[in-house]
């Protein structure tokens, strides 16, 4: 959602102003935006700085007052703490970070195979009350979770989803094939059907022109948007307290929620979790941004 | 190679817009037919619908003997070419040809061959290497064609392809397309709202309005007999001049007094349009023989002709195709008479043809 701050920046400067007083007033406002700017990222960044510092303080400085801010001794006990558990062998935190590579991985993958078929369908054929369809898809995501939660906690029980990892990936799965409806329609959109036509006077049939001509243009789209349905997954958190109990099952989320609560707690493990939790969502994004930039700039494709 | 034959055929969209209302074609074997039609008329429906790649709500379509109804695209053994060139994005020009041959299954040294032809034939041999997005809109034209004609089929379709091309390079094509299917004989639908391309490409002519065939015919009909009123409005640049007229002893008369040689078997007690062609018209000097008093409004001069808008009285002004040579200044006092032989006649309330 970087997307919309950006949009929102550029779309700043007037049209009708002579370019004199435009430069000036622009010289003002450029001034005026870099400070603006500056208070943001300070009051956006420094929570997030704030947590990678504690991630490598020694306890002692953690609850150091005042607050030391650069003075401090370097420490990766804490990343230790996350990954190897007490008495040896893997702690419960990096079991909770496996299952939420699993967990949101295999509900990224679903979503997305489930959903990019379904927006292709929407876009190509003529369905029956399709608007009516589409408002219903997407209305399922209007309530949040914790609406849902609980009817969704009672059939569970009934289905022995509960604590159960399988239970997650279905739950993610369902909110994100909406999502990727949407999204993937957008981009279908945008890919005339003539290559499809085209394909199938060629002697495909009507998949094979799909899969063959439409799906290789749709990958950037289809990579912005399973970046989206990861990311929901990865930072679920109502659903993942609800329906998880166990150490075995529970995704990352919950289980540094754990972490706070009781009577001490160990703020530098709590930082370092959070750190290696906030890492691969930022890698990924990083890794696919030229496909995220392209995903929301597609329609200005020359046709 | 194979004549279509389409019979009352009609398709409604499932938002009810009615395309094309019971349109009957019988397109011979090797003809070159052209679809010709103001935007919307359903030009497009009916040949997507002739591919397969849309299902008309009734009426039949054969390709050959073949009854293609219930048949999909693939097997019709048809190939389109689109407005929009459709050419596959992430393919080489080469690849772009040879895929419709892989999908049949060929021999690799058969399809070499064939995509080697028919980029002889369109020329394309510079451009095999390159791919769709650094071809010019002439370029991905030609390689638009070659990929119809790589798989010889025994129908080309062919949706306005050169509407997105200049005015020079598309009088090139359009000579270029026509020498081709000669060459090849393979029966094409080439589908226009370009008048000139119509009348310059094809071997018959289908002039269609609002989903409905207006009339068939050679260009040569088409242009000297229209069907109905929308056709001689249509045809012709500038189009026929419609004058109300009377019957009087004997002569058709307009209200401008212009005298016109009557065709035979007009009806009686009818309201009565004459279409008559710029060309069938002559500016004299004032009080020529036969002729009556007009005035020019204005002139156009276009090189080797001039059109010359006249006003005789009557209720709409005639546009005149003279020989650059004789000039009149606008405003000028002229003579406007009839030199033709006997012009359509049109009934006003029908807009049909009756003489
Ligand atoms: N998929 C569709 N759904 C509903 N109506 C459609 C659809 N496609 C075309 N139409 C309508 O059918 C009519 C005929 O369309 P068609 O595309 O055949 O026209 P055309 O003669 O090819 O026009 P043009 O010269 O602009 O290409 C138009 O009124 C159009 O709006
Ligand atoms: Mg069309």
């Amino acid at each position: 959602m970087a997307v919309s701050v950006d949009e929102a920046v550029s779309a700043g400067p007037g049209r009708d102003h002579t370019p004199s007083r435009r430069r000036r007033g622009g010289r003002g406002r450029s001034v005026l935006e870099v400070a603006l700017l500056t208070v943001l990222a300070v009051v956006m960044l420094f929570p997030v700085l704030w947590m990678i510092e504690t991630s490598i303080k020694e306890n002692r400085d953690v609850y150091a007052i005042p607050a030391k801010f650069f003075d401090f001794k370097v420490t990766l006990d804490h990343f230790k703490d996350v990954f190897a558990g007490s008495g040896g062998g893997r702690s419960a935190l990096s079991v909770s970070f496996l299952n939420s590579v699993v967990v949101a991985g295999v509900s990224t993958a679903l979503a997305t195979v489930l959903g990019v078929p379904a927006a292709w369908a929407y876009s190509r054929f003529s369905v029956k009350a399709k608007k009516d369809q589409l408002f219903f898809i997407l209305s399922t995501r209007f309530m949040p979770p914790v609406v849902v939660v609980i009817p969704i906690f009672l059939m569970y029980r009934q289905l022995g989803l509960i604590d159960n990892k399988l239970g997650l990936i279905l739950i993610y799965t369902a909110f994100n094939v909406p999502f990727t409806i949407w999204m993937m329609k957008g981009f279908v959109d945008e890919v005339p059907a003539e290559y499809e036509d085209a394909a199938m006077l060629d002697g495909y049939t009507r998949l094979q022109a799909f899969w063959k001509f439409t799906l290789p243009l749709l990958l950037p789209g289809i990579a912005a948007t399973a970046v989206f349905a990861l990311i929901f997954s990865w930072n679920e958190f109502v659903f993942a307290i609800f329906l998880t109990s166990s150490d075995s099952v529970r995704t990352a989320p919950p289980a540094i929620a754990g972490l706070i609560g009781g009577t001490t707690i160990d703020w530098g493990l709590v930082a370092a979790a959070s750190v290696v939790f906030a890492l691969p969502v930022l890698v990924f994004a990083y890794l696919v941004r030229k496909h995220l930039v392209a995903g929301v700039t597609l329609g200005a494709v020359r046709r | 190679m194979a004549g279509i034959e389409v019979t009352t055929l009609h398709k409604r969209y499932p938002d009810g817009t009615v395309a094309v209302e019971h349109v009957d074609l019988s397109i011979g074997d090797g003809e070159l037919f052209v679809m010709l039609g103001p935007s919307g008329c359903g030009k497009t429906t009916t040949l997507r619908a002739i591919a397969g790649l849309e299902r008309q709500t009734s009426g039949d379509i054969h390709i050959g003997d073949t009854l293609v109804n219930d048949l999909p695209p693939a097997e019709r053994d048809i190939a389109m070419v689109f407005q929009f060139y459709a050419l596959y994005p992430h393919l080489r020009t080469r690849d772009n040809l040879a895929f419709p041959l892989r999908a049949e299954g060929l021999p690799k040294a058969e399809v070499q061959e064939r995509v080697d032809e028919a980029a002889r034939l369109m020329r394309l041999g510079p451009l095999l290497d390159r791919r769709p997005h650094r071809l010019s809109g002439g370029e991905q034209q030609r390689v638009a064609l070659a990929r119809a004609l790589v798989r010889r089929p025994r129908a080309f379709l062919m949706d306005e392809p050169l509407t997105n091309l200049d005015a020079e390079l598309r009088a090139d094509m359009r000579t270029e397309i026509k020498h081709l299917q000669g060459e090849l004989g393979t029966t094409m639908v080439y589908v226009t709202h370009d008048q000139v391309e119509a009348m310059s490409l094809g071997h018959r002519i289908a002039i269609l309005n609002k989903g409905r065939v207006e009339q068939i015919g050679t260009p040569l009909e088409v242009y000297d007999r229209p069907a109905s009123l929308f056709c001689a409005a249509f045809i012709g640049s500038p189009p026929m001049n419609l004058i109300e007229v009377e019957v009087a002893d004997g002569k058709l008369r307009s209200q401008g007094g212009l005298v016109l040689t009557p065709p035979p078997g007009l009806p009686r007690d009818r309201r009565l349009v004459a279409g008559v062609r710029p060309e069938a018209l002559e500016v004299t000097e004032p009080g020529a023989e036969g002729s009556v008093p007009a005035r020019v409004v204005s002139a156009e001069w276009l090189g080797d002709e001039i059109i010359y808008v006249v006003d005789h009285g009557g209720q709409r002004e005639v546009r005149v195709r003279m020989a650059p040579t004789v000039r009149f200044a606008a405003d000028a006092p002229v003579g406007l008479r009839h030199t033709g032989g006997p012009p359509p006649v049109y009934d006003v309330d029908t807009e049909e043809l009756v003489a």
